[in-house]
C-alpha cells in the first residue's frame, strides 16, 4: 500500500490534493494487471472503476459491424483511463483493450462517487482534474475529426 | 515579441540565395532514375541530371520547381540526403493535375528542375541543443534531410526526438527507414496514427499527444515542425505548453508558387514572400498569420 500511496501522490493527476483526500483515494486503490489482448472493459458495461496506467499500452476501441474494431486512441504510462464512473448512467462508452502486458492502479469509482456526494470539496477536486483530461481528449478528437492529412486540408 | 504581417517581416533564417551564375527561371533537365511507391498516394522520385557534370548541393528545407512537360510546374521539397549531391530525391503526394501526372513518370523520362530555392531548417542554429522534429503526413519528406544532417553530425547535438503522425498505418512514409531509426539508441522516435484497425500495435491519437512522451530540455531545444497548417499550429501550441519558447519553434509554409524567386507575388503574405524569405519561418513571426482567416 505504501508503494501505491507514493505512486498516486507523485502522479500529476493527483498533485496538490490534500493529504486526507489522498489517503481516502489510496484506500480505494488496488494493483491490477492485464495481459496483451485482454479487455479491461466493454462498451455498455457498468463503469465502476478508473485506472492510472503504470506501464503498457491500452487501446480505446469502437466496434462497428461493417468495419470491425476501430482504434480511436491509445493510452500509456501515466495516462488516466476512464471517466464514465463519474457520469450517469455510469456505463462505459468504449471498449478498452490491453495492446501489450499492462499494469495499472485501479480505483474504486463506485466508492469514490459516494464519497464525492458526501463531500463536495472532494467532488470538486476530482471533477476539476477529470475536466482537464476530458478537455485534452476533446481537443485531440476535434483534430482527428478535421482529418488534417486528407487532400482537402 | 508580437509581429503582425504588416510589420517589417524579417525571417532570421532567410540567408540562402540561389547561385548568381545560374538563370533561376531556366530549368535544367533531369531524367527519372527510379520511382518508388511509398504509400497508395505517395511516390519518391530519384532524378539524375541529363548533363553529367551538374551536381546539386542543397540545404535541408529547400525546394525545387519540378516541371512536368505538358502539365505544369509545382514546388516540391527535396527529401534526399544533403551529402548526396549527384542525384535529386523528391517525395510527392498526388493531390491534383500536376502531381497526378507525376505518377505516370517512368525510368528514363525527362522533367525540368529549377532550384534549389528558399531557406533552410535551422540545423546550424540547433548545434548544442536538443532537437525536436515533428512531422505530419507528407511533412516528413521535407524534414528527412534534417534527420540525415543531424545524424551525420550526431555528436554536435543533444537529444534528438522524431515525432511523426499520419492518417492510418497504411499512410506511414519511409516505413523501413523509420524502423531503422527506431532501433538507434541516440534517437527517440514516436509514431502515431489518427485511426487504425486492431492489428496495429502502435499509438493512436493526434501527433500533439506524442509531445509529452518525449524527453527534451524545453529551454535548450529547437523544434522543427512540418505538416498541414492546422497540425503545425496545434503542435506549436503544445510545444509552448511544454515550455519551448515560440522563437525556438520553426515551421514550413506552403503557398501556390510560380516564379519561386520573389518576382510574381503568387506566394506573398503581407511583405513576406514564402518562396524567397521562407519556406521555413520562426513560429513567433508566423503565428498571427496562422490564425488569420482573411489572408
Ligand atoms: C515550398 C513547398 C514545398 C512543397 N513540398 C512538397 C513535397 O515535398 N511533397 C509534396 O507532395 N508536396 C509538396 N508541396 C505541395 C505541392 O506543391 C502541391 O501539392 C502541388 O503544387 C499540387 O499541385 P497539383 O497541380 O497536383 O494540384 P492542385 O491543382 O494545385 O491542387 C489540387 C487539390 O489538392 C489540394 N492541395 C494542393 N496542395 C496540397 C497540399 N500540399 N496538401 C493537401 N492538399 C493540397 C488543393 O487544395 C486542390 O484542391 C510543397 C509546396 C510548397 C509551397
Ligand atoms: S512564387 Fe513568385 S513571388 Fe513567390
Amino acid at each position: 500500500m505504501e508503494n501505491l500511496e507514493k505512486i498516486l501522490a507523485e502522479h500529476p493527476f493527483l498533485q496538490g490534493l490534500e493529504s486526507h483526500y489522498l489517503d481516502l483515494i489510496v484506500g480505494c486503490a488496488s494493483n491490477v494487471k492485464f495481459d496483451a489482448g485482454q479487455f479491461i472493459f466493454h462498451e455498455g458495461e457498468e463503469a465502476n472503476q478508473f485506472y492510472v496506467i503504470r506501464n503498457g499500452k491500452v487501446a480505446l476501441e469502437i466496434f462497428s459491424p461493417e468495419r470491425g474494431a476501430i482504434e480511436i486512441d491509445t493510452l500509456e504510462e501515466g495516462d488516466v483511463l476512464g471517466w464514465s464512473w463519474l457520469i450517469p448512467p455510469y456505463h462505459w462508452r468504449f471498449d478498452a483493450r490491453a495492446v501489450e502486458l499492462t499494469r495499472a492502479i485501479a480505483l474504486d469509482g463506485k466508492c469514490l462517487r459516494n464519497k464525492c456526494e458526501e463531500d463536495h470539496d472532494l467532488g470538486y477536486q476530482l471533477l476539476k482534474r477529470f475536466a482537464h483530461i476530458i478537455e485534452q481528449r476533446l481537443q485531440s478528437t476535434r483534430l482527428q475529426l478535421l482529418d488534417v492529412y486528407g487532400t482537402h486540408s | 515579441m508580437a509581429h503582425t504581417l504588416d510589420n517589417e517581416f524579417i525571417n532570421p533564417n532567410s540567408q540562402i540565395k540561389s547561385p548568381p551564375d545560374k538563370d533561376p527561371m531556366l530549368p535544367c533537365l533531369f531524367s527519372v532514375e527510379q520511382v518508388k511507391k511509398e504509400t497508395h498516394d505517395t511516390f519518391t522520385f530519384y532524378l539524375s541530371p541529363c548533363e553529367n557534370k551538374i551536381s546539386f548541393p542543397f540545404q535541408p528545407g529547400q525546394f525545387n520547381m519540378l516541371y512536368i512537360f505538358g502539365n505544369g510546374e509545382v514546388p516540391i521539397s527535396i527529401s534526399g540526403n544533403p551529402s548526396d549531391e549527384d542525384r535529386l530525391v523528391h517525395t510527392v503526394r498526388l493531390v491534383g493535375p500536376v502531381t497526378r501526372a507525376m505518377k505516370n513518370l517512368k525510368r528514363g523520362d525527362v522533367l525540368g528542375v529549377r532550384g534549389p530555392f528558399g531557406n533552410s531548417w535551422p540545423v546550424y542554429e540547433a548545434i548544442g541543443n536538443d532537437v525536436i522534429v515533428v512531422a505530419g503526413g507528407i511533412g516528413l519528406a521535407p524534414l528527412r534531410p534534417v534527420l540525415y544532417k543531424l545524424l551525420s553530425q550526431r555528436d554536435k547535438y543533444g537529444k534528438i526526438v522524431l515525432l511523426y503522425g499520419t492518417r492510418t498505418p497504411e499512410d506511414i512514409l519511409f516505413k523501413r527507414e523509420l524502423e531503422q531509426l527506431r532501433s538507434r539508441f541516440d534517437l527517440e522516435v514516436h509514431v502515431t496514427v489518427d485511426r487504425a484497425q486492431q492489428s496495429w500495435k502502435g499509438n493512436v491519437g493526434v501527433v500533439t499527444r506524442l509531445i509529452h512522451k518525449a524527453t527534451f530540455d524545453p529551454l535548450n531545444s529547437i523544434a522543427v515542425v512540418c505538416g498541414p497548417e492546422v497540425m503545425m499550429r496545434f503542435t506549436a501550441l503544445e510545444l509552448e505548453k511544454h515550455g519551448v519558447p515560440s522563437d525556438r519553434i520553426y515551421i514550413s509554409m506552403e503557398r501556390n508558387m510560380k516564379c519561386a524567386i520573389g518576382f510574381c507575388g503568387h506566394c506573398q503574405l503581407g511583405q513576406t514572400f514564402i518562396c524567397k524569405d521562407g519556406p521555413v519561418f520562426r513560429y513567433d513571426f508566423m503565428h498571427t498569420y496562422l490564425t488569420k482567416r482573411e489572408i
